[in-house]
């Protein structure tokens, strides 16, 4: 149906539909409360399909979503295109506060938002193939990769095209899986830091399957993955966490696994039972535990959950279902654990943020 | 429903092909029904009134909430949707730069006064509560990465029956239990019911013209025992189904119907008789010769009895250009959302006598 976004999909299509989601075994209820209904926009601002929630350390909420429009500009010979996310700041109660990053160049695609040890902001867009850092006075400090310069629109075709790997618009041609060397994305997911503050990219759902280390300024410093389900590769690299010890957790999507790496990339092991591994987030409390969406459908109706599992990989319980009511997901893309009772969860079909807190 | 040959043939001649968005190709039909009563109907002159600067594009959906208050969906630069208080003064606009919104096709109100925008761009409805927040969507608006492949204009007939996907879809209707009912659309061929938390519950629907096959159906409405009425248009004909989606029957001889509207709506019950209102609509390129033959919208019992029919293709006040939607709350009463002439009217039907004796 499309090449652009070939992996993806193929991973969607392969297992869902085999995948049941659950873990092995009986898996205790996490009980829990949620507010659904948790952000509060003024008329006509819209928080749409949440790509990216987190909070800083003073409470304040960041949401980089996709809402407005995709737009294409008509070049002479080419196409261009803008538009179609942005990023909101909400007050601790969730009550707006205001946007950053007005009309950017590379707000287009909402797929991913941290926030640093230091309040900075850091947006993923998954079709600008960008990572933007907003300090928290929303000036960009850095960015990593770069927007393709047009849009690929392609002539009209009778039928569909059979499935075939494709770079994304406009991004340079390298070997499928290989990843491309140096800074340049195809289809980021997401970002993360280590103490030291280097920066790890999850890149990402298209063909390349690589985990891409940078210094804190930006430097690029190395990459590990490819395209497969060997230990160290990946079929589709969809989230990343860093625990107290500097271990870096990746969701590997397509193989229903989370693997552990250190922070030169040295595979140290990897833990399934957790479905569709789709959002990460670490807790940062004496005992850390990560939280991992689970979504087995792109409707979010049917199957979806979000675990708790310890960090060697036993899942301690779970809460929610795949649904648009409150207590229910529609693709958990996103998950804010700072407060580790009191999480946020971002949602694409759900177009909202829930605020969920465990019950003791 | 007996016709002499001949004047299926002359229907058939007088048939108007036009191509259409997507390069589907519409035939606009004379409607073969005969000796239909002339209603008589005015236009309220100039009824809706914009602010300086504001204005309406091609009016695609237009629905009342039981205030009286009146919703036009329409395509301007952006897609938009507006409300107007019950004299047709604008009052604000919804969903301003919502993801939702990219291609107007129709709006409804549900018996709560919640506002649903149906939008064949994204493939979504977005359901608004009355202050204009958003309280539910159903369907999933592409990936902006996968709609490259899509483009330009690349999309076509699929079938393909997703549960949470529409193929175009084109309107929306709810039965007195808050279930959801969609017609979809342009790139599937079928009627969807959702529950009122917009869980799956059935879908029914092929492409092609016999029993539970549809042919661009375009506009769905329920009455208060929960039937659904579909306008298929490509078939020339309303559907009648039951509320489980189950075939009951089909109403032909109004030529293509482009919207369909039961009065009384949408809820809760009320003891007021419902009619059904069916617009064969003028094409939406506004060709000459159809102009002849179509634009006409007539009543019917819910049996599928013509009680009569009023206005033709134009674009003078009290005919219609193009006839997107019909909001018959008050059957006396009507909207009309209009593609070509960039308008919505307030139409009124002079009081009837029953007809059935």
């Amino acid at each position: 149906m499309n090449r652009l976004h070939g992996t993806l999909l193929a991973i969607l299509t392969a297992v869902a539909f085999a995948s049941s989601g659950s873990a092995q075994g009986q898996v205790a209820e996490l009980a829990f409360d949620s507010n659904a209904d948790f952000l509060r926009t003024p008329a006509n601002i819209y928080v749409g399909e949440v790509g990216g929630v987190g909070r800083n350390s003073k409470g304040r909420i960041f949401v980089y979503t996709r809402t407005g429009h995709p737009y294409a500009t008509l070049g002479d010979n080419r196409t261009f295109y803008r538009g179609g996310s942005r990023l909101f700041e909400f007050d601790a109660s969730g009550k707006f506060v205001g946007e950053l990053g007005q009309d950017v160049y590379g707000f287009n695609t909402a797929f991913g938002l941290k926030i640093d040890a230091d309040d900075n902001i850091w947006v993923v867009d998954t079709s600008a193939n960008v990572v933007i850092k907003f300090d928290p006075q929303g000036r960009i400090q850095l960015v990593l990769g770069r927007k393709p310069e047009v849009m690929a629109v392609r002539p009209a075709a009778p039928a569909p095209p059979a499935a075939a790997p494709a770079a994304a618009p406009g991004a340079p041609a390298g070997p499928p899986g290989a990843g491309i060397p140096g800074a340049t994305f195809n289809q980021p997911t997401d970002v993360t830091f280590d103490k030291a503050g280097n920066v790890y990219v999850a890149d990402g759902v298209a063909n390349v399957n690589r985990i891409a280390k940078f210094a804190k300024d930006g430097r690029f410093i190395k990459q590990w993955g490819s395209t497969g389900n060997a230990p160290g590769q990946f079929n589709g690299v969809k989230a990343l966490a860093i625990d107290a010890q500097g271990n870096v957790y990746a969701a590997d999507l397509g193989n229903k696994r989370i693997q552990i790496f250190d922070a030169e990339g040295t595979f140290k092991s990897e833990f399934g039972n957790v479905g569709m591994p789709t959002a990460l987030c670490v807790t940062s409390g004496a005992t850390q535990y990560l939280y991992v969406s689970h979504v087995g459908d792109q409707s979010g109706m049917d199957d979806a959950t979000i675990y708790k599992v310890g960090l060697d990989g036993k899942v301690v319980g779970r809460f929610g279902s795949a649904g648009k009511l409150p207590k229910e997901f529609g693709v958990a893309n996103s998950i804010d654990c700072r407060n580790e009772n009191e999480l946020l969860v971002g949602e694409m079909s759900n177009w909202r943020v829930q605020k969920v807190t465990f019950k003791r | 429903m007996k016709r002499l040959p001949g004047l299926a043939f002359v229907a058939v001649v007088l048939a108007v092909v036009l191509p259409s968005g997507n390069g589907v190709v519409v035939a606009q039909n004379r409607a073969t029904a005969t000796n239909v009563p002339v209603i008589p109907h005015e236009a309220v002159p100039n009824f809706f009134k914009n602010p300086p600067g504001v204005y309406t594009g091609e009016n695609m959906g237009i629905a009342t909430n039981s205030k009286g208050n009146i919703y036009i969906y329409h395509r301007a630069f952006e897609t938009r949707l507006f409300e107007y208080s019950p004299q047709g003064v604008f009052i604000r606009e919804i969903g301003r730069n919502n993801y939702g919104f990219a291609f107007a096709h129709s709006v409804r109100v549900d018996a709560q006064d919640n506002i649903w925008a149906v939008d064949e761009g994204t493939d979504m409805l977005v359901k608004f509560a009355p202050d204009g927040r958003v309280l539910m969507t159903i369907g999933r608006r592409e990936d902006p990465v996968r709609m490259l492949s899509n483009m330009p204009g690349a999309g076509v007939y699929h079938g393909r029956n997703e549960k949470y996907r529409f193929g175009r879809q084109t309107d929306v209707a709810f039965d007195q239990q808050g279930n959801v009912f969609v017609s979809d659309g342009y790139f599937d061929a079928r009627v969807v019911k959702y529950d009122k938390n917009g869980r799956f519950v059935k879908a029914v629907g092929t492409r092609g013209n016999g029993n539970n096959q549809f042919n661009t159906p375009h506009s769905i409405a329920t009455d208060f025992q929960g039937n659904v009425y579909v306008g298929d248009r490509g078939n020339q004909r309303v559907v009648v189904l039951d509320n489980d989606l189950n075939w009951k029957t089909a109403y032909p001889g109004i030529g293509n119907p482009w919207s369909v509207c039961v009065s009384g709506g949408p809820g809760p019950k009320n003891p007021g008789k419902q009619y059904l209102y069916v617009s064969n609509s003028w094409p939406d390129g506004g060709p000459a010769a159809a102009a002849e033959f179509t634009g006409e919208i007539y009543k019917m019992e819910l049996d599928g009895k013509i009680v009569g029919k009023f206005g033709r293709a134009g674009k003078a006040p009290g005919e219609f250009g193009t006839t997107h939607q019909i909001d018959c709350r008050d059957p006396n009463v009507l909207y009309t959302a209009e593609i070509n002439a960039w308008r919505s009217q307030k139409i009124l039907l002079k009081p009837q006598t029953t007809s059935t004796n």
